[in-house]
């Protein structure tokens, strides 16, 4: 498999990564050589084979439901960009309509 | 007296510090000096992108007028190490090698850095890197490539160059790496140190950057087998705040009394391909022959899967980096490249904060996760990732104690010689393995090929790091001065 | 075919389709994955820690108890819980989601294939919608666009409360079945006490999947997600208006297009949300920082053991057990605390009937007039069971009774300090009840007459008559009697 220049921007934009145009075709080839190595994957017979799913030796280990939370050495104001009453702030989002915003707001 | 200090092994020097006979100070102080000397004039060695200066001093201080907690044993009391700069440290920055955590100062610190400075040991400075550790050889830093002590043309090895040559150079005698493809063996074989890479699980990973989660492990290097083991032993724990983190005991592993009757060390054919440097493949059979020596069998072995390491991990890598890099998007933290559009101000944040490998591989991984090609691409190497931790599984189960291969198919290459980013992958070759089967391995110094340090690799089961250390000590006593010549 | 084009003749030839995807905050002391609170009202971004706040190099750790409360709910929704389940990360960028990943479950769920039954009532036939899964997962942040003119606000403390998902099955086929799902898995919910299920506060949030299709017609249409509803009320509104918008659709032979509409409660109305085409390319893959969750069936038995007693099988107890009609345990059952009430008051009373009449007509008739909770209702069950067995005993009478409660409702006083301070303790005294008789038949003698001729109905208007005199205390059992004697004189 290979990817065009409409995926390496599509891509990106899932990725949040600003790419200029004149670099796009460089990346396409950079990328197109790196996955023609991987095409050896698919000839693999793995048709019963179960995925990986999680390292280590054990199962899910559980905490209890309490305290205390892990205390931050240096307050929010000394490592956020932008703070304003204790809030981080990014540049306004309308609540629907805005390319970004309102349908991914809450879970 | 003080460049002993600097030559002295961290068991020795702990020792010293926590008998009195030596101040922490003085071991510091010529640490510190040695890494500001090394990493100035006009060939920087670039080992560090903070030195803990006068910080470390300080602490040293305290430490020799008693005014530190000494309840617990402290073998490392005094001993100035280097850590990686992806791993949290609360007094000094943790950029990971990138513009976009420039100056960023943890608000926490990492378990395996905790626990290293509980033993007495004191943080002199943070280790360059290939940023966020991806990179074979530390040019992928954005604060500019570190020097192999060794051979100043030539690269370091990464990703943890930095911590490899702080070692190397005599900066200081332990330091604390990350491993996610063979970031710590690598170089360590590059700069002639021993590095060692856990049991996945048996490091907490609580504080270390991630970059790619089912692979990463926290790594030590030590100028010799003993220090190795002397920082593993102290890392090795179990810790609630990572939930990967492994309940199994802690075995001693500062044991060896050089006997190998009995053992049965596994050689892959695979590790030996025809192509393998000529020097390299002398070197590996000459410490092949070395644990003849002292009573181990050597064994053809097989593990067919080998040649699908790179594709594997070069999917499952970055697939899980594009998402680990994520929450680097110049909200909470780290750089913000200010945009009147949110949209706007996190591809400039995020293009502008990462480096050109960083964004290679987050698009690839991105891609192989992406709707259509998932079961394609990162299904699929999920799946031929059991083959290969079944390659383990079975060769292990077959009565082979250890498996021994080279580290690297060649010693340290110059500057600029991997323009291709494959080939540049395929330096990991004989590493990647066992972070995909998530095995313990450890590289330590066969020898030199014109000068240049070759590492020998020594691969253990799950958990089997004291069988790992056994071999190692036994190999580095019979190899003796030979081990760097 | 010509479509018609009247719509609104037109919807009666389509049947609406829908399926809901439930969000429900689990009632935890600490988040999913890290130990902060999950308290309300905390100054923003106080309630975080380096898991939450996503700092580089922290890692999550799960919260055993939202693991209890995950299988309980789907216990109680009649799941098969699996015990192997895994963790996976669903990817997408937004302010309030710090790792630029939410970690969530996905091809394989907690649990899967259960089923709740709606319109158990007296008037209904009762419906079962499948339940497709059960998945945990963790919240967002809050995103807070009206605060400041040029930013958007985030505040993480909400970020890492755990979730669960409650998928069903496109199962109903009205609005107000999608809100009878709704108001009896609420119902569920608060009994299984694993959530404090608030749809105004936000620990209940519903998306609805809608579609139409021509009455008879058996495949699904292509069906839209409607989000944004803060009520029930407003999921079955959101649900009438899409529906509408796709019949009209329909009949004019448009396609319908899949994507997400928006509910706008105050203007009635849905509209598409503007999506970006990759804003559902989540790239789902395991979690790699946790290892599967594996749970024993004995465990998953034991959680579903420790549910207390869920709404159908109370509804079922009350009519065996107690012989209560349908409504009166439709009633009782919509409220647990009123029915934990109920079944107090029997416990210190025996009677059930009479203390269900008393529950439901004087208890739920202060608890509306004084908009109170069963929980505040200042008369406890022992003290309603104590003024219940003074009437059976004939200590107060019915009508005494009922001003003894209203005095007990205002001051809190017990029921025998109450009757006595108001002196309404039933007189059976024959002198004084004498006195009231004569002067019954003082003031009815025509009554007091025929009575005495024989004609036996006028004696309950004079014994209404010296129950008057009496101010409801004489005990109308001896004034029966004593009217009786006199009538032979």
């Amino acid at each position: 498999m290979a990817v065009n220049e409409r995926e390496v921007r599509r891509i990106a934009e899932l990725a949040r990564l600003g790419i200029e145009d004149a670099r796009v075709p460089m990346l396409v080839d950079e990328l197109n050589r790196i996955l023609e190595h991987m095409d050896v994957l698919s000839k693999v017979d793995t048709g019963r084979l179960a995925p990986v799913e999680g390292m280590g030796a054990g199962a899910m280990p559980l905490r209890h439901d309490a305290g205390p939370p892990i205390p931050l050495a240096r307050t929010r104001e000394e490592f956020a960009p932008e703070l304003r009453d204790g809030f981080f702030t990014v540049p306004r989002l309308a609540t629907h309509g805005d390319p970004d915003g309102g349908m991914e707001s809450g879970a | 007296m003080s460049d002993d200090l600097l030559s002295m092994t961290a068991h020795a020097l702990g020792a010293a510090v926590a008998a009195g006979r030596v101040r922490a100070v003085d071991a510091v102080d010529k640490s510190l000096a040695r890494a500001r000397e090394l990493d100035g004039g006009d060939a920087p060695l670039n080992c560090f992108l903070t030195l803990a200066d006068p910080a470390a001093h300080d602490e040293a201080i305290r430490m020799d007028g008693g005014h530190v907690d000494a309840d617990a044993p402290r073998p490392l009391a005094g001993v100035p190490v280097a850590i990686k700069d992806n791993i949290a440290t609360h007094t000094l920055p943790t950029s990971c090698g990138s513009r976009i955590l420039h100056g960023y100062v943890s608000p926490y610190e990492a378990t395996a850095v905790r626990l290293l400075r509980a033993a007495g040991a004191i943080v002199m400075g943070k280790a360059n890197m290939d940023e966020f550790a991806m990179g074979s050889s530390t040019e992928n830093s954005a604060y500019g490539p570190t020097r192999n002590p060794i051979d100043p043309s030539r690269v370091p090895g990464g990703s943890s160059g930095g911590s490899a040559a702080a070692v190397a150079a005599g900066i200081t005698s332990i330091a604390l790496g990350s491993e996610t493809g063979g970031s710590v063996r690598q170089p360590a074989a590059f700069c002639g140190v021993v590095g060692v890479k856990p049991t996945y699980g048996r490091v907490s990973r609580y504080g270390l950057v991630a970059f790619a989660s089912s692979l990463d492990q926290v790594g030590v290097f030590g100028r010799t087998v003993d220090d190795a083991a002397l920082a593993f032993q102290v890392i090795a724990a179990h810790d609630p705040r990572d939930a990967t983190s492994a309940t199994a005991p802690v075995d001693d592993y500062r044991v060896g009394d050089g006997d190998l009757t009995g053992l049965v060390v596994g050689k892959p054919a695979e590790y030996f391909p025809e192509s393998l440097d000529p020097a390299v493949r002398d070197r590996s059979e000459r410490a092949l022959d070395a644990l003849r020596s002292r009573g181990a069998t050597i064994r053809d072995v097989s593990m067919p899967h080998t040649e699908l390491a790179i594709p594997v991990y070069y999917i499952v890598a970055p697939a899980e980096a594009s998402s680990n890099l994520a929450r680097f998007d110049g909200v909470r933290y780290g750089l913000r490249v200010p945009q009147p559009q949110l949209r706007d101000m996190y591809e400039a944040t995020r293009s502008q904060g990462f480096g050109p490998e960083v964004t290679r591989r987050i698009l690839l991984g991105t891609y192989v996760l992406s709707a259509g090609y998932y079961d394609a691409y990162y299904r699929q190497a999920q799946r031929v990732r059991s083959l290969i931790a079944a390659d383990f599984a079975n060769v292990f189960s077959s009565g082979v104690d250890v498996l021994f291969t080279p580290t690297t198919p060649t010693p340290a290459f110059p500057f600029g010689a991997k323009s291709d980013p494959y080939e540049m992958y395929l330096s990991d070759i004989f590493t990647v393995t066992a972070n995909l089967a998530g095995v313990p391995a450890m590289s330590l110094p066969i020898g030199r090929v014109d000068g240049l340090p070759v590492g020998g690799q020594i691969l253990a089961p799950h958990f089997g790091e004291a069988a790992m250390f056994r071999v190692a000590y036994a190999l580095e006593s019979v190899l003796g001065a030979e081990a760097h010549r | 075919m010509n479509p018609s084009p009247d719509t609104h003749e037109s919807a009666t030839d389509y049947e609406m389709v829908v399926g809901l995807e439930v969000h429900v905050q689990l009632k935890t002391s600490t988040k999913a994955f890290c130990n902060c609170s999950t308290d309300f009202g905390a100054p923003p971004n106080t309630n975080t820690c380096p898991v939450c706040l996503a700092l580089p190099g922290a890692l999550p750790v799960l919260n055993l108890h939202a693991v209890e409360l995950a299988v309980r709910t789907a216990s109680a929704l009649r799941c098969t819980v699996h015990e192997t389940s895994i963790f996976a990360r669903k990817n997408y960028f937004y302010p309030d989601l710090p790792k630029g990943y939410q970690i969530s479950q996905f091809d394989r769920p907690l649990a899967t294939d259960g089923a709740l039954v709606i319109g158990e009532t007296e008037k209904h036939t009762p419906i079962t919608v499948g339940i497709t899964r059960v998945h945990m997962e963790e919240d967002a942040g809050k995103s807070i666009h009206d605060r400041y003119p040029d930013a958007t606000a985030i505040d993480l403390n909400r970020a890492g409360v755990p979730l669960i998902e409650i998928v069903s099955e496109p199962d109903m086929r009205s609005s107000a079945e999608a809100g009878s799902f709704l108001r009896v898995l609420k119902q569920l919910l608060e009994y299984a006490q694993v959530s404090d299920v608030s749809m105004e506060e936000g620990s209940l949030r519903v998306d609805a999947n809608v579609s139409a299709r021509r009455r008879g017609e058996t495949r699904l249409g292509t069906k839209t997600e409607v989000k944004n509803m803060n009520s029930f009320s407003g999921v079955e509104r959101a649900l009438e208006a899409e529906f509408a918008r796709h019949c009209g659709m329909l009949d004019r032979g448009e396609a319908i297009v899949q994507q997400t509409m928006l509910w706008d409660g105050a203007k009635g109305e849905v509209r598409p949300a503007r999506s970006k085409e990759d804003s559902h390319d989540y790239r789902y893959f395991p979690e790699p920082d946790l290892p599967p969750l594996v749970l024993t069936k004995d465990w998953i038995d034991e959680q579903s053991a420790l549910l207390p007693e869920l709404p159908a099988a109370k509804r079922e107890r009350f009519a065996s057990r107690y012989g209560l009609n349908a409504y009166d345990i439709d009633v009782l059952v919509a409220d647990r605390e009123l029915a934990n009430y109920f079944e107090a008051v029997v416990v210190a009373h025996a009677d059930p009937k009479t203390a269900c009449n008393w529950v439901m007509g004087e208890v739920r008739g202060a608890l509306n007039a004084n908009n109170l909770d069963v929980a505040a209702f200042p008369i406890r069950p022992p003290d309603l069971a104590r003024l219940l067995d003074m009437v059976q005993d004939g200590v107060v009478s019915r009508s005494a009774a009922k001003r003894v409660f209203a005095v007990m409702l205002a001051t809190g006083g017990k029921p025998e300090a109450v009757a006595r301070d108001e002196g309404l303790l039933q007189v059976s005294d024959d002198g004084q009840l004498d006195g009231w008789i004569d002067a019954a038949i003082a003031a009815h003698p025509d009554e007091w007459t025929r009575f005495r001729g024989g004609e036996k109905k006028l004696q309950g208007v004079l014994v209404g008559a010296v129950m008057k005199q009496s101010g409801g205390r004489a005990d109308p059992r001896k004034v029966n009697q004593l009217l009786a004697e006199r009538a032979k004189e």
